[in-house]
């Protein structure tokens, strides 16, 4: 909402000359959804403060976006901590009420383009909901700033609420002022991740030039190209590919220092397990049920052996990715006709599941509360009938080695449970006894010693088949 | 000479006869237009000329197609077609046979100069002489083989008199039409030759039976019905038991003088077998009853011979709200005439498997039954009659030792007598299926269909006719439901979206009580409740008094004593501990109000708001509504000092600027005081506060027939058994001619929003109101003016921002919150009727579906 700029230099109204503001007038800029105050809360020889204050208007920002509301946390459109915080609408006020400056002119006085001068940066308040303070120490420390920084509370009232993710920070160091001024500008968004205008190819080109002279040797670069690029992959990877000419950057291990890529190599082990089962099954017509982005169909797709290749999810998003995923509307009349996609609960009993010499059921059960488990068994097994079934879920004892889990985490948000090897095979061969199937179980991922492997899988033969 | 022609009211007319014999101007003289599908017609559909042969496959396609979904619909419809082919009329026999209609067919057969002649008038027409000829000859060949191809009806038109002579085609009813019947009846099961338990049966029912002389209309008995009451027997009156020719004495009697109905068992059908001397085995008791009637007069063997012949395979009675056949019917089957019909009405399905006792598999058409007339059946035993689906079985197996069984209709109430003995030794142990902890309903229930739900969806409802679920809101559903709402066998409610009221036209309100009391003014109510409005989140609770009682009722095992969702059906607690003391609790104030006795009742469903916000709401508390707190106190701190120093400095405007943000401070501090108050510390069951504001139904009763200040008396009876948790809702009951009162009213609505209050809600005084135009909003909210602030932002009241945010339209709002009232409505009343699982469901996924339709949710 605020960013003041301060400087001792001598004599200090040189800022207003390399600004390109008065310091005795208090002027206003239009931005988009808003406005930005600029005035001189200082300015005399020893001490000029120029002070940018954003005013934005909470209603305009609903309004005009044009985005529509999802559910109960569309109240978030009006309620929101956008006026308050700095955010991409600070980099924006910046850009506008300090452009000449930011790129580097001062035609009345350019020799104070290049004059470093001492600076001390207050900013209100900045939000940095991940990492916090030490990824705010990470981003400015490098830079050479000194970094100071006071965290808010949630609610005086609710001590037991904790700390919020608002910090007030203040900076200060000898710096040129464009280089300050292009450090705060890519900064802030990367701290705030969310943008307020659509992340495209434009805002690699905006990130290159700021980040010009100093964002290639930034340390934590590209945890900031990834952050202030919304973590889009591609457009991260075009960024840092640049930025860096190809000389050091290696994709392989960047991926896999992605907490998120990690879990993608595991499921993909995963994936390539239940692939292995199935056809082995002598499956010709697969059923995969929960098929999310349809990852296990573009694999079973490429296999001959299936003819008939179904997935079902109870997601309509998630389908909706799957077939443009498999390029669903361009797909050759031969291949489209083995495959189909439709929404589907696997709490429903449901005809169109019926027939199938396999069904993959892959991380679905522990998105069920242990209560529909019986359902979901009576439609699968009893009403459905595959003559295989593979299916897998997490091995709980396994996330004893995940060092960020904390003891009775679950990996995933709306995991309703995570089985042990011997709850799961308990659960296993309950099921296959009641409905006439033969069971197996196999680990997924590598094995370690006590905690077995990462996730597991159960290889159910309907025993008449 | 014939001059009217008599066909089935439901049959596919096959019009036979070579070009040019006049088939489509009868057919333009005695059916109607849409009635009449013409092969010629069809060519002209698929290929632009009506006579192009090569398009003869496709026409007649399209021509199958329409007729069968005519047949479905139970439509008559007639076949313009030459059809001089056999290979042609096979497959519109088939056609017939495969909705159970009967073919009819028609033959013009008009000689051949007459139909060339014809022809040669025609330009299109030009086909040789010898493609008539042939049809000619086809035709000749044809007409001795209709009968055995299958046709029910069969008229030979043999000159163009004959055909002109036909004055009208009349229609007739089939016979098991008996719609304008209404009844009442009493539905008698299997009898089995048990005639002591059937006149002890019939007199319960209040029946009496005297002797009488044998005459046209008696065989030995005359009964007199009830208060105009008829008896409908569904078969197998003989075989097994003791007297069977008593049995069929007293039931032809019946039938003779209009006191009853009778349709055939596979019993009695093969008695007349062996009554017309075909060869039949005498097995399963047939041996028994021919050994009975050997003493019997040959004149009462014929009677019963013509008896038995002359019984119709179901009726359709009731406007076709009441189907009943001895084996029960499928729905496409109602009202339909096949040999598949009544062998269906006479064996049922089987699946060709045989069980444990090596008797056929029956395969349960019932659990499959979808349609809305009641069939009401017998022929299987067993032990308890039991609905599935508006379905029931009430063969409770008499002649092995079970209970004669009668359903009284329309009271639907079951009556039995118990068998006097054991008459034969069941294969199947009468008890076999007795141990099950759930109703035959309940284990059908058990797993809900996904084709009840999904797709585009009309339900009718009794308050609001017929509501559509479009398909994009029933997939938006489907994927809540099936991924965070709790078992399905709970949720027998879901409230409805509440309206606010009009915007206000006071310069400092967004909402406020005169346009909620005049828009319940201007639809004609007089009366008005308004309730506190809690500062909680919506709970609905169902709760047993034990788990017995939601094991009987609910179906459910093991999932404790009762529920409490969120509006949208998902579990409100987490923690399934916290949320079984809870239950417990509420549990302990009814019994200790004696509610289960006072409503005779061992269930009941609450509507209630629960407090503190914050427990369900810790999440959004912290993550939204504290945290734009903190960071705007913090940024409006530092903001207000730097413009404070820069105060010295004299700038021109920036007075304004300070003001203005000095503004906004203060309107943060209230927004954050706004939702403090929906703040305090849950660590125990103790913490929380539950006001309940209506009692929504109980075994037998929805309570939408009381009105609120009922509802409110009720609850404060039970607030009174836990007075430190439980909470009653303070309200005031508000005549709207009276100024005074109403005065008095916002007077009340001011004092309690500016103390923080989140507002009130107004109703109707009584729960379901209809006015001037069709219903009344169940509920109006009036929202304080500083709740409000967590609703539209902290500044929403700065005079730039209230004008813009006063712009909103209200209609969309109140449409969806009276379609989810009435489906709300609609989904307990089915529950309490005891519907299937699947249609209180429909009801309940329906509002899921709707509130998924795009509403300012800020409304």
């Amino acid at each position: 909402m605020l960013l003041t700029l301060s400087t001792t230099h001598h004599p200090a109204t040189d800022l207003s000359h390399l600004l390109h503001k008065h310091p005795d007038k208090y002027q206003t800029i239009e931005l988009s959804n808003g406005k930005a105050h600029i005035f001189y809360p200082h300015a005399t020889d020893t001490h000029c403060t120029v002070a940018l204050l954003l005013d934005i208007d909470p209603i305009g920002l609903v309004r005009n976006s044009g985005r529509t509301g999802d559910g109960a946390f569309a109240l978030r459109q009006y309620v929101n901590d956008r006026p308050y915080v700095a955010s991409s609408f600070m980099s924006v006020a910046l850009s506008k009420a300090f452009s000449t400056a930011m790129n580097g002119t001062c035609n009345k006085r350019p020799e104070l383009v290049d004059q470093i001068m001492p600076f001390e940066i207050t900013i209100s308040v900045l939000p940095a909901p991940k990492g916090g303070e030490l990824l705010i120490r990470k981003l400015f420390d490098p830079l050479g700033y000194q970094v100071n920084l006071e965290r808010h509370m949630l609610d005086h009232q609710f001590t037991e609420w904790g700390m919020s993710k608002y910090f007030t920070l203040k900076l200060s160091g000898n710096f040129k002022l464009k280089d300050v001024l292009s450090h705060i500008y890519v900064l802030i968004p990367a701290l705030d991740t969310e943008k307020h205008y659509w992340v495209g190819a434009q805002e690699v080109e905006k990130l290159l030039d700021k980040g010009e002279g100093w964002l290639k040797d930034h340390p934590e670069k590209e945890q900031i190209t990834r952050r202030y690029l919304k973590g889009i992959g591609g457009l991260t990877r075009n960024a840092l590919g640049r930025l860096l000419e190809d000389e050091e950057w290696n994709e392989e291990e960047a991926v896999d220092e992605e907490p998120d890529q990690a879990k993608e190599t595991l499921h993909y082990k995963r994936l390539k397990c239940v692939m292995e089962e199935l056809k082995n099954s002598g499956a010709k017509s697969v059923i995969d049920m929960g098929c999310g982005e349809g990852k296990l169909i573009k694999m079973l797709l490429k296999e001959k052996q299936f003819d008939k290749i179904v997935g079902v999810d109870v997601s309509f998003r998630e389908l909706e990715k799957a077939s443009q995923r498999l390029h669903l509307q361009e797909m050759a009349p031969r291949q489209r006709e083995r495959l189909e996609i439709f929404q589907g609960a696997l709490t429903y009993r449901d005809q169109r599941l019926y027939g199938f010499d396999a069904a993959a059921i892959v991380e679905v059960i522990e998105h069920l509360d242990p209560n529909r488990l019986h359902a979901f068994e009576r439609v699968v097994f009893e009403f459905a009938q595959p003559n295989t079934i593979v299916l897998t879920t997490p091995n709980s004892e396994y996330n004893a080695l995940f060092e960020k889990m904390e003891a009775n985490q679950m990996r995933h948000a709306d995991h309703r449970f995570e089985w042990t090897r011997n709850e799961f095979e308990s659960w296993g061969r309950q099921v296959a006894q009641k409905n006439g199937y033969q069971v197996v179980f196999k680990p997924i991922g590598e094995e370690s010693e006590n905690v077995g492997a990462p996730s597991q899988m159960a290889i159910f033969t309907r025993q008449s088949a | 000479m014939n001059t009217e022609i008599k066909i089935p009211e439901l049959s596919l007319v096959v019009l036979v006869g070579i070009s040019g014999s006049g088939k489509s101007s009868f057919a333009k003289k005695h059916f109607k237009e849409t009635e009449v599908l013409s092969s010629d017609k069809c060519r002209g559909i698929v290929s632009d000329d009506e006579n192009n042969q090569a398009a003869t496959d496709d026409a007649f396609d399209v021509l199958n197609y329409i007729a069968s979904k005519r047949l479905k619909n139970g439509l008559l419809t007639v076949i313009d077609a030459t059809n001089v082919q056999a290979e042609a009329r096979k497959p519109l026999v088939q056609l017939a046979k495969s909705f159970h209609c009967l073919p009819v067919a028609i033959v013009l057969n008009v000689p051949e100069r007459v139909c060339e002649d014809r022809n040669a008038k025609r330009p299109d027409r030009n086909f040789g002489k010898h493609v008539i000829s042939q049809q000619r000859s086809q035709l000749r060949r044809s007409i001795k083989d209709l009968k055995r191809e299958g046709f029910r009806h069969i008229y030979i038109l043999d000159s163009v008199e004959e055909i002109e002579s036909i004055t009208a085609i009349k229609r007739e009813k089939l016979y098991s039409d008996k719609k304008e019947d209404t009844g009442p009846f009493d539905i008698i099961g299997d009898v089995h030759g048990c005639f002591t338990e059937l006149t002890s049966l019939l007199t319960t029912l209040g029946y009496t039976i005297q002797e009488a002389e044998n005459d046209s209309t008696h065989h030995g008995f005359n009964v007199q019905a009830p208060e105009g009451r008829k008896v409908i027997f569904l078969g197998d009156l003989v075989d097994r038991g003791p007297d069977s020719p008593s049995v069929l004495k007293l039931v032809m009697s019946m039938v003779n003088n209009q006191t009853a109905y009778c349709v055939p068992g596979n019993h009695d059908m093969k008695l007349h077998k062996y009554l017309s001397g075909k060869d039949v085995q005498l097995k399963h008791g047939l041996a028994l009853t021919v050994e009975q009637l050997k003493n019997e007069h040959p004149h009462f063997i014929n009677q019963v011979k013509e008896f038995l012949y002359s019984l119709v395979s179901h009726y359709v009675l009731d406007g076709g709200k009441l189907v009943v056949a001895h084996a029960g019917l499928k729905e496409e089957m109602h009202g339909r005439g096949s040999g598949a019909v009544r062998s269906f009405c006479m064996y049922g399905e089987t699946t060709g498997e045989t069980d444990e006792f090596g008797l056929p598999v029956r395969f349960n058409w019932a659990s499959e039954y979808r349609g809305k007339p009641i069939v009401v059946y017998g022929h299987t035993p067993v032990p308890q009659a039991q609905w599935l689906n508006r379905t029931i079985d009430i063969d409770t197996g008499c002649v092995f030792g079970g209970k004669l069984t009668a359903l009284r209709y329309p009271e639907q109430e079951l009556v039995s007598v118990d068998a006097l003995q054991v008459y034969t030794e069941p294969v199947r142990p009468l008890n076999w299926d007795a141990t099950k902890a759930l109703s035959q309903q309940q284990e059908h229930d058990d797993v809900l269909d996904v084709a009840d739900v999904i797709g585009k969806r009309i339900i009718t409802t009794r308050l609001r006719n017929n509501i559509t679920v479009r398909e994009e809101n029933s997939i938006a559903a489907l994927e809540v439901m099936s991924r965070f709402a709790i078992n399905p066998k709970w949720l027998i409610y879901l409230p409805p979206t509440m309206s606010p009221s009009e915007t206000s036209a006071l310069n400092d309100y967004l909402e406020h009580p005169i346009e909620a009391l005049n828009y319940f003014k201007s639809q004609g109510v007089d009366k008005v409740v308004c309730e506190e409005k809690h500062m909680g989140s919506r709970a609905i609770l169902v709760i047993g008094k034990d788990e017995e009682a939601i094991r009987t009722r609910f179906g459910i095992e093991n999932e404790g004593i009762g529920v409490c969702y969120t509006r949208t059906g998902r579990n409100f607690f987490t923690d399934s501990e916290l949320e079984k003391q809870f239950i417990d609790r509420v549990n302990k104030a009814l019994t200790s109000a004696d509610f289960w006795t006072r409503f005779q009742t061992d269930w009941v469903c609450l509507d209630a708001e629960l407090m503190p916000w914050s427990a369900k709401a810790q999440a959004l508390l912290k993550d939204q509504y504290a945290s734009v707190g903190a960071a705007a106190s913090a940024a409006l701190t530092h903001v207000m000092d730097v413009l404070t120093e820069t105060t010295a400095r004299n700038l021109g405007g920036l007075d304004e600027l300070q003001k203005r943000f000095a503004a906004k401070k203060e309107m943060m501090a209230d927004y954050t005081t706004a939702y403090r108050n929906y703040c305090w510390p849950v660590n125990s069951v103790d913490d929380y506060k539950l006001a309940q504001f209506h009692i929504l139904a109980t075994e037998g009763a929805v309570h939408v027939d009381k009105d609120h200040v009922w509802h409110m008396n009720e609850i404060s009876l039970l607030c009174a058994h836990d007075p430190q948790w439980l909470m009653a809702t303070p309200y005031h009951v508000v005549d709207l001619n009276d100024q005074t009162a109403v005065d008095a009213t916002i007077q009340w609505w001011t004092e309690l929003t500016d103390k923080g209050g989140e507002g009130m809600v107004i109703k109707p005084y009584q729960f379901i109101t209809t006015g001037k135009k069709g219903l009344v909003q169940p509920a109006i909210k009036c929202r304080g003016r500083e709740y409000l602030r967590i609703i539209y932002g902290p500044e929403y009241t700065a005079p730039e921002n209230s004008v813009r945010l006063k712009n909103r339209g209200l209609s969309g709002k109140r449409s969806l919150a009276l379609r989810e009232f009435a489906l709300g409505v609609e989904s307990l009343e089915r529950f309490v009727k005891k519907e299937p699982l699947r249609k209180v469901h429909e009801c309940v996924f329906a509002v899921l579906a709707l509130e998924s339709e795009e509403i300012d949710p800020r409304l």
